[in-house]
């Protein structure tokens, strides 16, 4: 048994919250980078030449890439030899990120109930999906999401007889009516199988992958090459102006499912693709 | 080839402007999103006055994270446009003639846009550290309560921005992107 007092996970926290609103992943940047060589527009290629410049700007200065610094999610994996310390573990995340946001000078953008809509005034709380997992470590992955683009995503339940055509038309029509919305290019997350909110946990985590990232199974990998290409001839483009970019990639995760169902979860997000992990 | 525009706009320069053109904006604009557009009408609808007289100006949407010591505003990107639709044709009707955001917006906001001469510009989103260098003075000038969501007067010095949909409802996205379809 090991043992992680909660003041590390504080700290761990606050950091992540930084630092993933900060600095954009190395693996963005430079898909960006490459957008700007293979865009047909004029006004695209200036545009993802803006963007690329922004991220500059904001790791120089320390500043949020994007005013939308999100709603905290959380991936957790906790290592079932592990014993925490301290506090509850959801107050330890929520306290870190109370004190990320505001010493990162980021945007409180949290409501506390979603018809009163009056603002918590420090971000929380946080979004936490936990797992029990092997070992003795504590993985943290940080994915702020602004909801520019988390309004336009959708889950969908398919008929089985649907099957891949199905599942490739509800993507694409899910994208196709995001449109400028979702601040394109942009990366999509599609969860496929499990039960319904299985589907959108998965499609959540497949945007906490790097862009590298080669999916081990080849049926989904070809799958994404597709669906990447098929959204790029929508003409979108970046902000929608109209361009060759719309999408930079796209990341599938599967679970087995029921006899009855096909579920389908499409999440999309900006060009902003904020995720950031450690490892207690 | 950049557009230099004055704000607030003349009905004029709103003429002038068509989709597609890259402009930069001067002058002083007002910054509202959802909470603060609620709260307009509501005051309209009890017949008070606007917080601040809305002929000509340029409202951008967009809720800016905090200053940090030394900085004017923090990063201050546009928000989508769309959830400020069901209260912008009362605006436009009050002389509003433009408005900074992204995304789409309905058919009442372009009928009115077309009915009283505005322009709709977009401002890249998710490019707020860039934006924020455009932004040389900000004041929170009503609903201070609302934090972000607070009305702000901003002067801006040559602010990058589209137009997206001019006074005669012609509309960027869908030129744009019926110039990159492939249909195969």
């Amino acid at each position: 048994m090991r043992t992680i007092h909660t003041d590390t996970i504080i700290e761990a926290v606050k950091n992540l919250c930084i630092e993933a609103n900060c600095s954009l992943p190395n693996d963005v940047y430079c898909a960006i980078e490459k957008s700007i060589g293979t865009e047909k527009s004029q006004i695209g290629k200036g545009i993802l030449e803006k963007i690329k410049e922004n991220a500059d700007i904001a790791k120089e200065q320390n500043m949020p890439i994007c005013q939308d610094t999100g709603m905290a999610i959380f991936f957790v994996k906790i290592g079932q030899d592990v014993h925490i310390e301290g506090e509850y573990l959801y107050d330890a995340i929520n306290e870190g990120v109370r004190r990320g946001y505001k010493e990162g000078y980021m945007r409180n953008s949290i409501v506390r109930d979603p018809l009163d809509r009056v603002n918590t005034g420090d971000n929380t709380p946080a979004v936490i999906h936990t797992e029990i997992v092997a070992g003795d470590k504590l993985e943290i992955i940080f994915a702020p999401k602004g909801f520019g683009s988390e309004n336009m995503s959708a889950t969908c339940m398919l008929k089985p007889s649907q099957g891949e055509a199905g599942v490739i038309d509800f993507v694409l029509d899910t994208v196709k009516k995001a449109g400028a919305n979702p601040c394109p290019p942009i990366f999509v997350g599609v969860g496929i199988g499990g039960s319904m909110e299985k589907a959108a946990i998965l499609s959540k985590y497949a945007l906490t992958r790097d862009v590298e990232y080669e999916n081990p199974n080849p049926y989904y990998r070809k799958m994404e090459e597709f669906l990447k290409d098929e959204i790029n001839k929508l003409g979108i483009g970046p902000q929608g102006f109209g361009g060759s970019n719309t999408c930079l990639r796209v990341f599938i995760e599967t679970f087995p499912t029921h006899i009855a169902g096909l579920p389908v979860a499409v999440n999309i997000c900006c060009h902003v693709l904020r995720h950031k992990k450690i490892v207690i | 080839m950049n557009k230099i525009i004055t704000a607030p706009l003349t009905i004029d320069v709103v003429k002038t402007l068509k989709a597609g053109d890259n402009c930069l904006v001067s002058g002083y604009i007002y910054t509202a999103r959802d909470a603060a557009h609620k709260r307009m009408i509501e005051a309209l609808n009890r017949g008070e006055e606007l917080p601040f007289d809305i002929k000509n100006q340029i409202i951008y949407y967009v809720g800016p994270c905090p200053a940090r010591e030394g900085h004017i505003i923090g990063s201050c990107g546009p928000t989508t446009s769309g959830r400020m639709d069901a209260y912008t044709p009362k605006l436009l009707e009050l002389g509003l003639k433009g408005m900074i955001g992204k995304g789409e917006r309905d058919k009442s906001v372009i009928e009115a846009m077309i009915k009283y001469g505005a322009v709709y510009f977009g401002a890249i989103g998710g490019a707020g550290a860039l934006l924020a260098k455009s932004v040389e003075e900000s004041e929170i000038i009503a609903y201070h309560d609302l934090g972000a969501e607070a009305i702000r007067r901003l002067k801006v010095k040559d602010f990058p921005v589209t137009v997206i949909i001019d006074c005669e409802g012609n509309n960027l996205y869908q030129i744009g992107r019926k110039s990159f379809e492939i249909n195969d």
